[in-house]
């Protein structure tokens, strides 16, 4: 199991955040946006949080006007050790407090101005779609050293 | 703020998010890129804050989904500044924009390599990360040994260890040589043991793709993965920061559980019961709670703890507890839990045999089926679909036709392949089957592809019973008033066929049949045109007396059609006509069309191609692996003019009881059983069989050599029968021949020493054998299993028993209905010790072809035999009673297989002969007592001694007692031929034409082997 990408996008389909960890054409990135936020931005909350497009397990969860979508797949050697949704889910979570104890009370637009924050976020905490670290502190302590020397 | 000093980027920003269309988006993008582009051109002239703020610009660009076509340069002669504010930029900005194949990346590999070795944790993380996002296979070359340094060092930090961790399983991935395997499995057991759980968490990744591409080298690492589970099940030492509300690393804990599953197995007891004990904690003690993020957690843990004990409990202790806490997911309110409830039962169906406890739970996942989230209803479809048998097939079709009507557009092709696959492999009667396919295609016919009634055409074709009921439906449904094309099509070529033999039904004559249909042609599209022309030609061709009427008007469809465009339509035009005004000759041409060639189901062909999402994917290859081990689902067709079956097999074929009552003796009949005379010419095969029997010929009809090898074929059917089938059959038909695709020797073997298993296979049947031995008493099922959808005729069995045994065969049908399995129980009594073999003797025919075989039956010796356990008071004084010949016997066997004491131990207890180890006080003898079974002789007790000679393992010593002198000789014997001659598993059936025709070849070394077998001698002698 591997992380894919990363995105974030607002109710409007507009992408606010796109890390991936494969390699995709431009083309084949705004396809795939394109048909992912159409499919989960049209459920509702009373849908699961999993939406299977292509081969991948799409993992999501709404706050606010954001929408956190996290593309899974299974792994290659091995099928039938399948992914775990539900620990996905709650790493969008755990990156939503991460963001929330930088920003306090973090918003769309937190997110959209300091884009390179929310890049070294995520790079501190996932690398080739797997996830390195899950301890906040340590998480924001290399970003707080960095605000402090600017 | 990292911002501060970047105004133009938050400026940039905010412009774009204030443009009213994507219009105005696009040109400000562009006026953008113009000005970087020119700043970039005169580089000297930027501040390093400048160039950071261009090229996050450019960052943002891309990521709106506008292609960046430059800067690229700029963004990577970041990575070489001296300040950690560039460096950062460069490094996750060139991570963002380049993919490993650029070419650029390989100017920065010094770099990269500087920081990686330097003092500076910072840039070695910046470095590392990289490198761990889009490090490509030079990198790997030239980076693996620093990264691995790091990863093992000592004083080195965990937050730069964990990115080392993760880095070098990027660089193993992308060249698997720089991890040193030999080596490694020690240093992951030294790194498991790290205390720190983010360079854990890292460790913990790069370890499960080690042991998923090699498990066995990782065989030490297993306890410690038990151990770091239950630290972290028992929550302790674990620093807050790492507990996820209340939750120690819930994340770890999943990973871990992963890196088990790719274990096959934990052998180890203490970590076995260590380990589920962890386990049972886990699915007992989750509980449901208020917080959603909690109760996620937990779950997630939850969910990992089943798919780990589904891998692991091979003895299925926890099952029914997995089973009932799925069963208990599927029906909560929680979307999310409902899901995966669904997701692991399949997935649970996939890798163990629970079909049973799950079928518990079929009216809740049928009623998923309607639930209001497509995610869910696509998981509940491919349960069912994956749940599907003989038992429940019914109710699970016709609840998935019931939802084809209302359901979502892109789940429906899908479901009527998914419904259609199923009504054929699972059908009750082919009548259903019909029923299905046509309420299919009527339902959701433009979702119903051309295979499916292709499909029911070949089932109706091929069963004669089931035509005026296919025929009476399709007239049934073009009442309908708005038909699918593919249902005018289908019934349109079914009623050609068989409307005839509706003739006598209301508003089923010729003429009205051709009216309803003929209602159809002006709207139907090229190909179905095609279809009602001969549709039509056909109705002319059955109307008796002739219909002028009715001629007059399909001639006048036939003559306007004479000029279409379509050369297709136009030829079929032309020569219908042509044909139906020469009366008789229409109905020679038009005969009805002939039975199809068994042929593997196109659908199933059609699942596993089709691209669906990879768990659906799994469940239909699994499905269709599972076929060839059903014997009602037809598989693919050997070739039909394929090498005659020649006893490469060990097959026993005997030519006709004609032979035997001919003038030639019972030698030669034996070698032809066996087909081992040695002929010195390499003779074509036709002429080869015609010599051999040539003597017969004579007698035969005028059509002696193709009778003659139909003979051969056709084993016991007598020349006369068989000529008449050849009067009956078409050309193509007369080398129809048929192989067992099974090992038909080694099936024997396998089931002399063990109960339940397939006896013999070919294209057409399967036959399965059943046993329970209870004393001198065997009770024995045959499982005869037709494969086609067409009936097998004139089934015969006979067993030719050996004396010393009393078989009954209970009533065998003379037709096995398609794809029934139908089973004839048989009941086996051991008179007294003989090694004689049963043979069953087997015939069938399938159309033309007349398939028979011999096939010994397992009930040999052994089965009859029982293990004892007896003492030394006990076994001595038995040993020596029993004294001298002919109730003890010795001898000294030569040329015996070499095999060591434990070896020899196993061989004889799956014997039944039990060994009692110490009881002789030489090492190297082995010392065996069983009970032996027979009507005449009752229970009665064998005591076994074999000496051996540790420096020549050829020869041995052998001494039998018992108190019967036919049983000590029979056992000696039947001992002494396993010590010399281990069956050993005959090379697997190859059809391939040239192998077979080197089997043909009477010196074959194959053939020859049969010829040793003493199985195949004896049969024959019978």
């Amino acid at each position: 199991m591997a992380i894919r990408f990363i995105l974030l996008v607002n109710k409007q389909g507009q992408t606010r955040l796109a890390q991936y960890y494969e390699y995709l054409t431009l083309e084949e990135r705004r396809a795939l946006e394109g048909e992912i936020v159409r499919k989960c931005l049209a459920r509702t909350e009373q849908q699961c949080s999993f939406v299977e497009h292509r081969n991948y397990k799409i993992v999501y969860r709404r706050y606010a006007s954001l929408f956190f979508l996290v593309g899974v797949d299974n792994d290659e050697v091995c099928p039938s050790v399948l992914l775990n949704e539900l620990a996905i889910l709650e790493f969008i979570h755990l990156v939503v407090e991460t963001m929330d104890r930088h920003f306090r009370n973090v918003c769309e637009l937190d997110i959209m101005f300091h884009l390179e924050t929310a890049h070294f976020m995520l790079e501190e905490m996932v690398m080739n779609g797997c996830i390195v670290e899950t301890s906040k502190t340590n998480i924001l302590t290399p970003i707080q050293l960095m605000d402090k020397a600017s | 703020m990292a911002l501060l000093g970047m105004r133009g980027l938050s400026v940039f920003i905010s412009d774009v998010r204030n443009c009213q269309n994507k219009e105005q988006e696009r040109l400000r993008i562009d006026k953008e890129l113009g000005n970087i582009r020119t700043r970039f051109k005169n580089e000297k002239g930027l501040t390093p804050n400048e160039k950071k703020k261009y090229v996050w610009k450019m960052l943002y660009i891309y990521m709106l989904g506008y292609d960046v076509d430059f800067g690229h340069m700029e963004a990577l002669s970041l990575i070489s500044a001296p300040k950690y504010p560039e460096k950062q930029v460069g490094y996750i900005v060139t991570s963002c924009l380049l993919n490993e194949s650029h070419e650029f990346l390989r100017m920065v590999i010094n770099t990269v390599r500087n920081d990686i070795i330097g003092r500076n944790e910072t840039f070695q993380c910046l470095a590392l990360t990289m490198v761990g996002n889009i490090g490509g296979k030079e990198f790997a070359e030239s980076l693996a040994p620093d990264v691995q340094r790091l990863l093992i060092s000592s004083s080195c930090r965990p937050l730069v260890r964990k990115k080392a961790a993760l880095c070098l399983l990027r660089l193993y991935r992308k060249n698997p040589d720089v991890v040193n395997i030999d080596g490694w499995s020690d240093r992951m057991s030294q790194l498991l043991d790290e205390r720190d759980l983010g360079v854990l968490t890292s460790v913990m990744s790069l370890f499960v793709a080690l042991v998923s591409n090699n498990n066995e080298a990782y065989w030490n690492c297993l306890p410690k993965c038990a151990k770091i589970l239950e630290r972290l099940a028992r929550n302790q030492d674990i620093p807050q920061e790492y507990t996820y509300y209340g939750i120690p690393s819930p994340w770890l804990q999943v990973k871990t559980m992963k890196a088990l599953q790719y274990f096959p197995t934990v052998e180890d007891p203490n970590t076995r019961r260590a380990l589920f004990e962890v386990l049972q904690r886990i699915l007992m003690g989750t509980d449901v709670v208020k917080n959603v993020n909690k109760n996620n957690a937990s779950h997630a843990v939850l969910f990992e703890a089943l798919a780990l004990v589904m891998h692991l409990d091979a003895e299925k202790e926890m099952m029914s507890q997995c089973v009932a806490l799925l069963g208990k997911f599927i029906a909560v309110r929680e979307p999310n839990i409902r899901y995966l409830g669904l997701e692991n039962m399949t997935r649970m169906l996939l890798i163990t045999d629970v079909q049973d406890l799950i079928k518990r739970h079929q009216a809740q996942i049928v009623t998923s089926l309607k639930d209001p989230d497509i995610s869910i209803r696509r998981r509940a479809l491919d349960l069912l679909y994956g749940m599907c048998d003989v038992t429940n097939a019914k109710d699970i079709v016709e609840e998935l036709l019931q939802y084809l009507s209302t359901a979502d557009f892109v789940m429906r092709e899908e479901l009527a392949l998914k419904a259609a696959i199923l009504a054929e492999k699972f059908a009750p009667d082919l009548s259903w089957y019909v029923d299905v396919i046509l309420q299919l295609i009527d339902k959701a016919g433009d979702f119903v592809s051309d295979d499916i009634w292709y499909r029911v055409v070949q089932f109706v074709t091929n069963n004669e019973d089931l035509q005026p009921y296919a025929a009476a439906k399709a007239r049934e449904y073009l009442d309908k008033p708005a038909l699918h094309e593919t249902m005018v099509k289908v019934s349109a070529y079914i009623l050609g066929e068989y409307s005839h033999l509706l003739a006598r039904r209301p508003g089923c004559n010729p003429k009205e049949i051709f009216t309803i249909i003929n209602e159809k042609l002006p709207t139907v599209s090229k190909p179905t045109v095609a279809i009602l022309l001969s549709t039509y030609a056909k109705i002319l061709m059955h109307t008796e007396p002739s219909d002028p009427e009715l001629q007059e008007q399909i001639w006048a469809i036939f003559r306007k059609y004479e000029s279409y465009i379509d050369v297709e339509i136009q030829q079929r035009a032309v020569e219908y006509f042509v044909l139906s005004r020469k009366g008789a000759a229409l109905a020679d041409v038009l005969a009805e069309m002939p039975k199809f060639p068994e042929r593997q189901s196109a659908l199933l062909k059609k699942a596993e191609d089709a691209e669906v999402d990879t768990a659906e994917q799994s469940a239909i290859k699994l499905r269709s692996q599972q076929q060839t081990s059903n014997a009602l689902v037809v598989t693919d067709q050997q070739p039909v003019n394929g090498p005659l079956p020649i006893n490469q097999l060990g097959l026993v074929r005997i030519p006709s009881q004609k032979m035997e009552a001919s003038s030639h003796n019972q030698g030669l009949t034996k070698e032809n059983g066996a087909v081992s005379k040695v002929d010195p010419e390499p003779a074509p095969s036709a002429d080869f069989l015609g010599d051999l029997l040539g003597p017969l010929a004579i007698e035969g009809p005028p059509a002696a050599t193709v009778s003659a090898e139909q003979n051969m074929i056709s084993g016991l059917e007598a020349t006369p029968n068989a000529a008449d089938a050849l009067a009956l059959a078409t050309v193509g038909d007369q080398s129809n021949s048929v192989q067992p695709i099974v090992n038909i020797a080694e099936r024997f073997h396998a089931l002399c020493l063990k109960d339940s298993g397939v006896l013999y296979e070919d294209p057409y049947m399967q036959i399965g054998i059943k046993s329970e031995w209870r004393a001198h008493h065997g009770h024995l099922v045959l499982f005869l299993g037709n494969k086609n959808t067409s009936p097998l005729l004139s089934v015969r069995a006979v067993i030719l028993p050996p004396t010393h045994l009393k078989v009954e065969l209970s009533l065998v049908p003379e037709t096995i209905p398609p794809r029934a399995q139908v089973q004839c129980p048989l009941e086996v009594v051991n008179l007294r010790a003989s090694r004689d073999i049963a043979v069953l003797d087997f015939s069938y025919k399938f159309g033309t072809t007349v398939v028979s075989v011999k096939l010994r039956l397992p009930a040999v010796l052994n089965k009859f035999l029982q293990p004892k356990s007896v003492s030394a008071e006990e076994f001595f004084p038995q040993w020596k009673s029993l004294s001298g010949p002919p109730l003890k016997l010795q001898e000294v066997v030569r040329v015996v297989k070499p095999m060591s004491l434990p070896e020899m131990t196993n061989l004889f207890t799956s014997l039944h002969l039990g060994v009692i180890p110490g009881l002789d006080t030489n090492s190297n003898n082995l010392v065996s007592c069983t009970g032996f079974y027979s009507e005449s002789t009752r229970a009665m007790l064998c005591l076994i001694r074999v000496e051996t000679d540790p420096s020549d393992r050829t020869q041995l010593r052998i001494t039998i007692a018992s108190g019967d002198p036919t049983l000590t000789f029979e056992l000696k014997e039947f001992i002494k031929e396993h010590l010399i001659n281990i069956p050993t598993p005959t090379p697997a059936p190859a059809p391939s034409p040239a192998l077979a025709a080197a089997a043909l070849q009477p010196q074959s070394p194959i053939t020859r082997a049969g010829y040793t077998d003493p199985g195949v001698m004896l049969a024959g002698l019978l």
